[in-house]
């Protein structure tokens, strides 16, 4: 009797799990109940929210100045495009537009940012499935692109840099040089990490035909950004609402046509060609003159004009003090950040892990 | 047998993968021995706060209390009082480090360069209580990094 109940196999079936918000791939903001029938994910319960702060509350009770910190903090790994959304919404209902110098550098810094945010993305979705390789190389990349954050803003993640009506400060001396320099190697870097990934064998049988999202249930979830794209979507607010001086920005937008890991991974490879070429014609382009508007209501004053004219301290002080008179209505600037669409202060990526979509089959990573 | 399936079959794509990481080998070493080596960092660098004083010894901070008001994360705590003297100063200048964000806002805010963030990012300390910074410890900040701070100072000048 009892061998008999030893010997009787106990099947788990379907197997409930648990994944995250501590597991290193979900890094707190993602918690799955997973359903798995082996290795493939039969049914998965997304919890989200994990990652909501309550910025919106905070801000409201902070000037537009003091509010920028906060927007690097929403998404961490592409900190300039999300103060570049609040910039480009306050923008708005203070009807000024920043000088042309400014709107250069911001778009050369966006998409420094969203090559920051796909080589993080790539190699870390490559570690997830076993390769380790592009991440040791890949963040030599982000270091050196950091140095360009650093010597710019003095942060190399939380920058702090672009504000309401243009740049915090001007480039420095040589920094347009080196990031050219920069741009010139760059290429090649994505074609080693291509070597390595693109063809190689392991990394197709996991990333191939998983997680296939459709076009039309890409749209009816409100995806944006790569993940619509892969999708066969060609939505891209910088080529449909093109701000600061994207529209004059020759690039193309890389669309997936399977809609899978494969098609989102060779999006995003694509996207940073397409950065890289758009940060060339951005320094190419970049013309002299000021950072910021000649509104001492809204840019403070220079420091030297501040320690002579009283007028100039006034205004200084003033900026820091209050916030700026404005008419009431309600902001709302799109933008294309690397990680998906971003309006108003929704962290881009919530929107892909919104309600139930993993439902059913393979879908080991939606990321 | 198609091109396909010869490469799969003899690991082509694998092992050019290999053949490009062993390549890697023998480029000029990117890492630096940390604790001796440090990366460049440059003048507009936000790290720990230090509050300057003049040539003459007297402390600038002349307690407007600016930096007090545009501090995001509200970290910076200022009492002002009459010096016998007469000039105003501070009697209470803390920073609490474990809240302050590090955006910079307070240097950029400071009329008299009076508080700054200096080059340092070598602050880590066993407890919460030694971050929580008084006008004493952020004083003596700005003795031991004054020629750094200044020297950054000068060379950002045209930009601020």
């Amino acid at each position: 009797m009892t061998t008999q109940t030893i010997k009787k196999e106990i099947e788990i079936q379907p197997f409930t799990m648990n994944f995250g918000p501590q597991h290193p791939a979900a890094h707190g903001v993602l918690r799955l109940i997973l359903e798995m029938d082996g290795e493939v994910v039969e049914r998965a319960d997304p919890h989200i929210g994990l990652l909501h702060r309550g910025t919106e509350k905070l801000i409201e009770y902070k000037t537009y100045l003091q509010a920028i910190p906060y927007f690097d903090r929403l998404d961490y790994v592409s900190p300039m495009n999300q103060e570049h959304a609040f910039a480009l919404a306050v923008e708005k209902l203070l009807r000024i537009t920043p000088p042309i110098r400014a709107q250069y550098i911001r778009v050369m810094y966006s998409e420094i940012t969203r090559i920051l945010n796909h080589l993080l993305n790539i190699t870390t979705f490559a570690i997830d499935i076993g390769a380790i390789t592009p991440s040791l190389w890949a963040f030599e990349e982000r270091e050196k692109l950091m140095e360009f954050y650093e010597r710019v803003s003095g942060a190399r993640l939380h920058a702090n840099y672009f504000r309401p009506g243009g740049v915090h400060q001007d480039l420095p001396e040589g920094l347009a040089e080196d990031i050219w320099k920069y741009t010139e190697r760059f290429p090649k870097f994505v074609d080693d990490m291509q070597g390595l990934l693109t063809e190689n064998p392991i990394f197709k049988q996991r990333t191939v035909d998983i997680g296939v999202v459709s076009k039309d249930d890409a749209i009816a979830w409100g995806f944006t950004g790569p993940m619509l794209r892969a999708s066969n979507v060609a939505w891209d607010l910088r080529k449909s609402q093109p701000y600061d001086v994207y529209d004059k920005m020759e690039f193309d937008i890389p669309v997936g046509l399977t809609g899978d890991c494969y098609a989102r991974y060779l999006v995003r490879m694509q996207e940073m060609r397409e950065s890289n070429k758009i940060i060339r014609q951005c320094l190419r382009q970049l013309p002299e003159g000021p950072i910021k508007v000649n509104d001492r209501k809204i840019a403070p004053p220079p420091r030297a004009e501040m320690k002579r004219s009283m007028e100039a301290i006034i205004h200084h002080s003033g900026i820091r003090r209050q916030q700026q008179a404005l008419p009431l209505q309600n902001p709302r600037a799109g933008l294309s950040a690397p990680a998906g669409d971003r309006h108003d202060v929704q962290r881009p990526p919530a929107g892909r892990y919104r309600g139930d979509y993993w439902k059913h089959g393979y879908c080991v990573r939606g990321d | 047998m198609n091109l396909r399936s010869f490469r799969r079959y003899f690991l082509y794509d694998i092992l050019r993968g290999l053949i490009l990481t062993f390549s890697y080998m023998f480029r000029r070493r990117v890492t630096i021995n940390y604790p001796f080596e440090k990366g460049p960092i440059s003048p507009r660098f936000k790290g720990e706060h230090a509050l300057r004083r003049y040539p003459n010894g007297e402390e600038r901070c002349i307690a407007c209390k600016l930096c007090e008001a545009i501090c995001p994360a509200q970290a910076i705590t200022i009492e002002a009082e009459e010096r016998p003297d007469g000039s105003r100063r501070t009697t209470r200048y803390d920073i609490d480090m474990v809240k302050c964000i590090y955006c910079g806002l307070c240097q950029e805010s400071c009329p008299v360069d009076a508080i700054v963030e200096g080059p340092n990012f070598e602050f880590a300390t066993l407890t919460h209580e030694e971050l929580l910074y008084n006008k004493e410890k952020l004083l003596a900040n700005g003795d031991r990094w004054e020629a750094e701070i200044a020297a950054n100072l000068a060379r950002d000048a045209r930009y601020r």
